[in-house]
């Protein structure tokens, strides 16, 4: 068990009620810097728009300018999609992490977007399906799906699910059903022209339709996932402790497990997969907020779309007019992030 | 059997320093492990004895100071002439999957070993005596991993057995054993000391076995010697509560003929010294 | 019972072991000849094993017939003889792997070595343009670096197990997603190319292609046997190794090294063919009860694997024909779950 030391605990009253007050400040903090880059992202494309443009647009819309068509049929639902997914990604991953006790969880590592896009994968190729908005149920059920296959080949043995054990099953899988993948894009040349661009994790494209379509389950999931914030701070102390204290200890986890599908899967349904937001995000947050997850769970929630719109951002940025996809952007900034983590002396003692 | 043989070979610490990267763990130690005997290393958890032992068995590279084996310091000879002279048993041994015990104990013999000269039956002789010594003979074709923790902790103390050393380093051997198997473990400790010659380093946990079986102990308490030398003379009330911070009593041990550490915790701290005052002969 | 008589029961069950081995590589043996032997009769035009004996001694006798000769020698025979040289090789790579990393989970294909050499291959073939012998060659380059740099960013100090798969995994992730990220830029032609070289596979065996990995198993395979024996103390971990007197850090970085160049040389053959060196370890494991560390039997497990996967695959489908890795998926697929299911019983991941 990774067994965290937070740096200043203050044990007095006085103390506490100023560390939560320092960590709700923070909050507003990075919800203003998050609506700042919501901003930039809307100002940021193949056609910069100054942002007194983008503030025109957004409250006294014009419908001739094509400046403000560009924000409000383009940008607005892209930055908006990558705002929920971001969100949903940090919480998902904080919430695994917090679930299985294990540092290293994330939805990419854990089989769930090899699980999801395998669903989707076989949607359009056996059922032909063209549009993204019908890959949503599809998606959540391959991840739910593969997320419990690797948990329980994890699980064998002695020692149950260990957290080197759970990253190499999550992997094994992830090869099993890539590898099923690859057989059917090889075998269907459409499937594979329609799938490639939604298999590198993508805001581009993303539509209202999308947005909305997603927008309900991503909204469930998150509530259930910031309500499991003290459930997650049971489990935390120990399977044993959490009983004794009188949690359920298989229900927290289940319900947890369920959340994390839910964002995870409705993510990678609207923005295909992507790595290591949900991996590196919580880990930042609990630097930040210390070890409980009534503060995690919601400092994750406004981290990850910064990192994410920042990617985003960035990958419009650095390629234009074109653009790189967000979850390379995310990948390359993300494993170098997980690798260092690695690295680091703390995680050393699992 | 092999005849006695006397132990010419001398391990010894300067000024040792050792360090888990900037962890400070020992400084400044010196000890001289008496050759032909059995000594025993107490402390509290945290106290360095472990560290001190993987640092005399070249396990750890100290940061400042020397381990002297017959006069050269250890970190300079070669690795594979090391291991023929001195071995050494951790704490928490890794065992492959489905390993037998024999084929675990045989890996004893790697240091004797080469490319060429491969399995003989000096080899097997030594694994054999090595099973039977600790007493687990019968368990000779089963799977390590089917074995209960204590005789787990048996078949490794015979593939550090079977290494055939003159010196040998052993990291609370006892600790899952039950209570006859430490003593047995601990018996079979003091006949290589005594019938072969050797030199045994062990950590313990238990005071009193360490008093009953130790020719030599050493007290340690945070990196350092407390006190070292016969139990008789190491193993005092004064010492016990500096390195343990416990009151206690000494007392005979009237097996041995050693000290007795009887702690005094809390709850007896009053009926004691009342009825040791009140004259009443205190008796079980 | 004597001193003696306990040395020769001792000598007794070492002898019972070996001899426990040499009768599974013999049962392997006959399996692979029998595989080896299906694989010159079977096709479109069977060959009766007469003809087949005489156009393998054509060359000393003479006596030959052009078209079955073509079959035998050109088509038929460089593919069974590469598909037992990679197999093999695979089969050792993983073995390797996952002696050395203690988990059975840990093979090449899954911590990033075979990534490395797909994504060098990916960008051989989309951004290069080059096809054949340079990819492979590509290829090789790829795993070696790839390789390199996870040993390098898991130094410290040493390398640990651990440190190793984490590594490797975050790297299989980062080169995923540059892949995918290729997909995308590419015309669709160049995308199927390079899927096909992905999913591996024997189609395109040229006598060339075993002559070259043949001779680096002729390297490789002597120097695995010098290095073999340092595992008998490597194994008990690397404090009682040390005092056992191993080089532990040379001789884990040699065996290393031998395994990367088992899958490197492998992979630029045939592509990254999945599970062959996940499977074949536990494999012969398994079929040694524990009587060795199964080396020389996981090699010829994955011989008879990759020679019997390349059969179904050429002739499972009537009109089709599979490359082998999507066999291979499929058999590391069932594998995962007979992993699963036969838990309770001595099932250690660990």
């Amino acid at each position: 068990m990774l067994i965290w030391r937070p740096d200043h605990r203050p044990t007095s009253e006085g103390g506490r009620a100023r560390a939560a007050a320092r960590l709700a400040l923070g909050l507003l903090l990075l919800a203003l810097a998050l609506f700042a880059l919501a901003l930039i992202s809307l100002a940021t494309g193949a056609r910069a728009i100054p942002l007194e443009n983008v503030w025109a647009a957004l409250v006294a819309f014009d419908p001739n300018a094509t400046e403000h068509r560009i924000v409000w049929d383009l940008r607005l639902p892209r930055t908006i999609v990558g705002l929920m997914v971001g969100a949903a990604l940090g919480l998902a991953g904080a919430v695994l992490q917090g679930a299985t006790r294990n540092p290293l969880a994330d939805p990419s590592i854990l089989g769930i977007h090899a699980g999801a896009s395998l669903a989707v994968v076989l949607g359009v190729a056996l059922l032909g399906m063209t549009q993204l908005s019908s890959y949503v149920w599809l998606a959540f059920a391959g991840a739910g799906l593969s997320m419990l296959v690797v948990y329980s080949v994890a699980s064998v043995g002695r020692d149950g699910a260990t957290p080197v054990k759970l990253a190499l099953a999550g992997a094994a899988i992830t090869a099993v059903l890539y590898a099923i993948i690859n057989a059917i894009l090889l075998t269907s040349p459409r499937t594979l022209d329609e799938v490639r661009f939604w298999q590198v994790g993508s805001l581009s494209g993303r539509t209202v339709d999308i947005a909305l379509q997603v927008a309900p389950f991503l909204l469930i999931g998150a509530l259930l996932a910031l309500a499991t914030a003290r459930l997650l701070d049971g489990l935390s102390m120990g399977d044993d402790v959490a009983r004794a204290i009188g949690q359920r200890v298989g229900l927290s986890r289940g319900l947890a497990g369920l959340a994390a599908v839910v964002l995870a899967g409705a993510s990678t349904a609207a923005a295909g997969p992507i790595a290591f937001v949900g991996l590196t995000v919580p880990h930042v947050a609990r630097a930040i907020a210390g070890p409980s997850y009534r503060w995690i769970l919601p400092y994750s929630m406004l981290l990850a779309p910064i990192l994410l719109l920042g990617a985003d951002v960035i990958g419009r940025v650095i390629a234009t007019p074109g653009e790189v996809q967000v979850g390379i952007v995310t990948a390359f900034l993300g494993a170098p992030v997980f690798m260092a983590l690695v690295r680091r002396r703390k995680l050393a003692a699992l | 059997m092999i005849p006695a043989m006397s132990n010419k070979h001398q391990l010894l610490a300067a000024g040792l320093d050792l360090a888990y990267g900037d962890r400070q763990i020992v400084t400044g130690l010196s000890l001289t492990v008496p050759p032909g005997k059995l000594t025993v290393i107490v402390g509290a958890n945290a106290s360095g004895k472990s560290t001190l032992l993987r640092g005399l068995a070249r396990l750890l590279t100290p940061t400042r100071g020397a381990v002297y084996l017959d006069g050269k310091p250890i970190h300079q000879m070669p690795t594979r002439e090391v291991a023929t002279l001195l071995g050494v048993l951790p704490q928490t041994p890794i065992a492959p999957d489905a390993i037998a015990v024999t084929d675990l104990v045989g890996r004893g013999r790697y240091p004797h070993q080469g490319w060429f000269r491969r399995w003989t039956t000096e080899d097997d002789a030594a694994v054999a005596e090595a099973l039977n010594a600790t007493d687990t003979a019968d368990l000779a074709g089963r799977a390590v991993d089917e074995l209960s923790g204590g005789q787990r902790q048996r078949v490794w103390i015979a593939m550090a057995l079977a290494q055939d050393t003159q010196l040998l380093l052993l990291d609370e051997p006892t600790t899952y054993l039950d209570i006859n198997h430490q003593v047995e473990v601990l018996d079979l400790l003091t006949d290589l000391v005594r019938q072969r010659g050797r030199t045994v380093v062990v950590v313990l946990h238990d005071l009193n076995l360490a008093c009953r079986y130790a020719d030599h102990i050493v007290a340690m308490k945070s990196g350092h010697i407390v006190a070292e030398g016969s139990p008789g003379d190491v193993m005092t009330e004064a010492v016990v509560a500096d390195v343990f911070g416990m009151p206690s009593r000494i007392v005979r041990d009237p097996v041995s003929d050693t000290p007795m550490v009887v702690p005094i915790g809390r709850h007896h701290a009053g009926s004691l010294e009342g009825q040791a005052k009140r004259g009443v002969a205190v008796t079980y | 019972m004597s001193m003696a008589t306990y040395a020769g029961r001792i000598r007794t069950l070492r002898h019972a072991a070996a001899s426990r081995r040499r009768s599974t590589s013999l049962a392997l043996l006959t399996a692979l000849g029998a595989a080896f032997a299906l694989a010159l009769y079977l096709g479109d035009y069977p060959i009766p094993p007469l003809a087949v004996v005489q156009s393998l001694f054509s060359p000393l006798t003479g006596l030959t017939d052009r078209s079955v000769d073509f079959i035998v020698l050109q088509v038929r025979l460089p593919r069974a003889v590469l598909a037992l040289l990679s197999g093999a090789s695979f089969g050792l790579a993983g073995i390797i792997f996952q002696t050395l990393l203690r988990n059975p989970l840990a093979s090449p294909d899954i911590i990033g070595i075979a990534h490395g050499a797909s994504a060098a291959a990916v960008f051989c073939i989309i951004i290069l343009g080059w096809t054949a012998l340079a990819v492979s060659v590509g290829a090789f380059l790829g795993a070696i670096l790839t390789a390199l740099a996870i040993y390098l960013l898991a130094w410290r100090d040493g390398v640990t197990a651990f440190r190793v798969v984490l590594i490797g995994i975050g790297m299989a992730a980062m080169l995923a997603a540059a892949i995918s990220y290729l997909f995308t830029r590419a015309r669709l032609n160049e995308v199927q190319q390079a899927m096909a070289w992905l999913v591996g596979s024997l189609n395109a065996a040229r006598p060339e292609d075993c002559i070259v990995l043949g001779g680096a198993m002729l390297v490789l395979v002597p120097l695995l046997i010098g290095l073999v024996r340092g595992l008998d103390a490597m194994e008990l971990g690397d404090d009682t190794a040390r005092a056992l007197g191993a080089t532990v850090e040379r001789s884990r970085l040699g065996l290393m090294l031998v395994a990367v160049g088992f899958a490197a040389f492998a992979t630029a053959a045939v592509g990254p063919v999945g599970f062959v060196a996940f499977v074949s370890g536990p494999l012969a494991r398994y079929l040694l009860k524990g009587t060795g560390r199964g080396f020389p039997q996981a090699a010829l497990v994955g011989a008879l694997v990759m020679l019997v996967s390349d059969l179904i695959a050429q002739h499972m489908l009537p009109a089709v024909q599979l490359p082998v890795g999507v066999v291979t998926g499929a058999c590391g697929a069932l594998f995962l779950l007979w992993l699963l299911m036969s838990s309770g019983r001595s099932g250690r991941i660990n």
